[in-house]
């Protein structure tokens, strides 16, 4: 029966420890470990949630970064054809201003190679005429007495001629 | 739950030594005359509890036997008139002398299932039936105290860490403890307190650290350790009121009207109940008082007898399997020890949240 018996003594001095111990510990152990402990779990759950928030920005963020680089090859590829057409049309365009220049320039020289013709034969025709006249009044020995009658005939002859 | 068939196993193996040891016992006071070995008052003046610290025996060179160990304060407070006295365990040689203080005259008797009363002596010398409260410090006090130090060192130190390192990975003396605390936190407490688990939590934990530590301190068979505190019915019985105490103060209408009105009961049977549910607040933290108590008296009884084996053969011959089995129940102890603080501080956990039920749907 004794071992079953709470003895006073020990039921007095386990109260006072026991309650000594849970206040002390309250105090200056379980609240500071509980609440770091609480605060620290607090803190890796935002930094978890973060990193999920942060996890879905990114993923947005590449997306839209897909987004753009798709736009910019799009618009890349189209700016190139658009140069590409532009450089044919523009040698279209200079090979048809180059031949119409030269059309042009051959026209002109062609003209300028006829005036001079002309004018040459113009001058020939006159230097033949009078070298003619100088032979035939040579030739003939004496001067025509009408000298106007002569000269109508000169350039009449002379309009009359017909080199080729 | 998964601690029951080896609890029961355990409970049955107790049993079975516990009633070979007495059979022992009985056979002892044949054995007792052959060897000089008294079993009963060996495993039951270290079950029991001392008024000194008694640590080993050494024997003088005339053959005399002399105990080793230190004195430890003797408190006594009489009644009648009021009056206290204090002085050290030495001054009763071991029983062998009356201490006279005052008007009272005090010798120390040793009791039958171990440990010691102190008692008054009369005019004539003869030791009487009636003593002194006995407030002494004894072995189990000394041994509270020291718990209550370890423990006030160890959490306060934990606390210190925290400090030095907030809001980073736990580290040495928090890595060993944390888990611990969560695993009271989280899976014995929380399920059976629910919001109101921050409110009970500093008390269920420092219940389930003092009964784990002073368990532990149990199983160290010399100076420190060695005293049976968690198996003194004093200590359980002191933890088991304060849970008493504890579920019945936060206990809420439900709980009461449970008690004393238990809605949907026909009117005749309701005195009835009445009483066998005010015998239930009372039963259950009888139930841990008990549970924690003879558990670990068990555990003590059954270490003690294995190595009382040696003695009770009389040969060494016998000691290797002395050394094993005491390694088997060590280790087995050591595992009760947390296992008894994990029930005690549980069911403490259940009592309470069972005092708070929301709602008649949770019955």
């Amino acid at each position: 029966m004794d071992l079953v018996t709470p003895g006073i003594g020990l039921v007095f001095w386990t109260t006072i420890t026991f309650l000594l111990v849970v206040f002390l510990l309250i105090k200056f152990a379980w609240k500071p470990v509980l609440g770091m402990i609480n605060e620290r779990n607090k803190s890796i759950e935002d930094a978890l949630k973060l990193a999920e928030t942060t996890k879905a920005e990114m993923k947005a963020l590449q997306a839209d970064n897909e987004k753009i680089v798709a736009e910019a090859r799009k618009e890349r590829d189209t700016l190139l054809k658009e140069a590409r057409e532009l450089r044919e049309q523009m040698i279209a365009q200079a090979k048809v201003d180059a031949s119409e220049e030269a059309n042009k320039i051959m026209a002109a020289a062609k003209q300028a190679i006829e005036n001079e013709k002309n004018q040459a034969m113009q001058e020939l025709k006159t230097q033949v005429a009078a070298l003619s006249f100088e032979i035939a009044e040579k030739v003939i020995g004496k001067e025509l007495e009408n000298k106007a009658a002569s000269d109508t005939i000169i350039s009449e002859s002379i309009n009359n001629l017909k080199l080729n | 739950m998964f601690f029951k068939p080896t609890k029961r196993k355990l409970l049955a193996f107790c049993a079975a030594l516990l009633f070979s040891c007495i059979s022992f016992a009985q056979e002892s006071d044949s054995a007792k005359a052959e060897s000089g070995f008294d079993i009963n008052s060996t495993i039951f003046g270290h079950i029991g509890d001392n008024h000194d610290w008694h640590m080993f025996d050494i024997t003088n060179e005339d053959g005399t036997e002399h105990a080793v160990g230190f004195p430890l304060p003797v408190i006594l407070v009489n009644t009648n008139p009021f009056s206290i006295d204090c002085f050290m365990s030495s001054e009763f040689e071991h029983g062998h002398k009356t201490v006279t203080k005052g008007d009272h005259t005090y010798k120390m008797v040793a009791k039958a299932m171990g440990g010691q009363d102190i008692v008054y002596v009369d005019e004539n010398g003869n030791a009487t039936e009636n003593g002194p409260l006995d407030f002494s410090i004894t072995k189990n006090v000394f041994t509270l105290f020291l718990v209550a130090i370890i423990m006030l060192v160890l959490f306060i130190s934990l606390a210190r860490a925290y400090k030095r390192r907030p809001g980073q990975a736990p580290k040495g003396l928090q890595a060993w403890l944390e888990p611990v605390i969560l695993f009271i936190k989280e899976d014995v407490v929380e399920p059976n307190l629910g919001k109101h688990t921050d409110k009970y939590l500093p008390y269920l934990l420092t219940v389930f650290f003092f009964i784990w530590i002073t368990n532990m301190m149990g199983l160290i068979p010399f100076f420190p350790g060695s005293a049976n505190v968690s198996g003194n019915i004093a200590f359980t019985f002191v933890l088991a009121v304060f849970t008493l105490i504890i579920t019945n103060v936060s206990g809420n209408k439900e709980y009461w009207k449970d008690i004393f009105a238990m809605p949907g009961l026909p009117w005749p049977l309701l005195p009835i109940m009445a009483v066998v549910e005010v015998i239930g607040i009372f039963t259950k933290p009888f139930a841990l008082m008990i549970r924690l108590f003879a558990n670990i008296t068990a555990g003590h009884i059954i270490v003690l007898s294995l190595t009382s084996l040696i003695f009770i053969f009389g040969t060494l011959a016998i000691a290797p399997v002395s050394v094993f089995f005491v390694m088997f129940m060590d280790v087995l102890e050591l595992f009760v020890a947390a296992l008894q603080a994990y029930i005690f501080t549980m069911l403490s956990a259940l009592f309470i949240g069972l005092a708070m039920p929301e709602g008649h749907e949770q019955h």
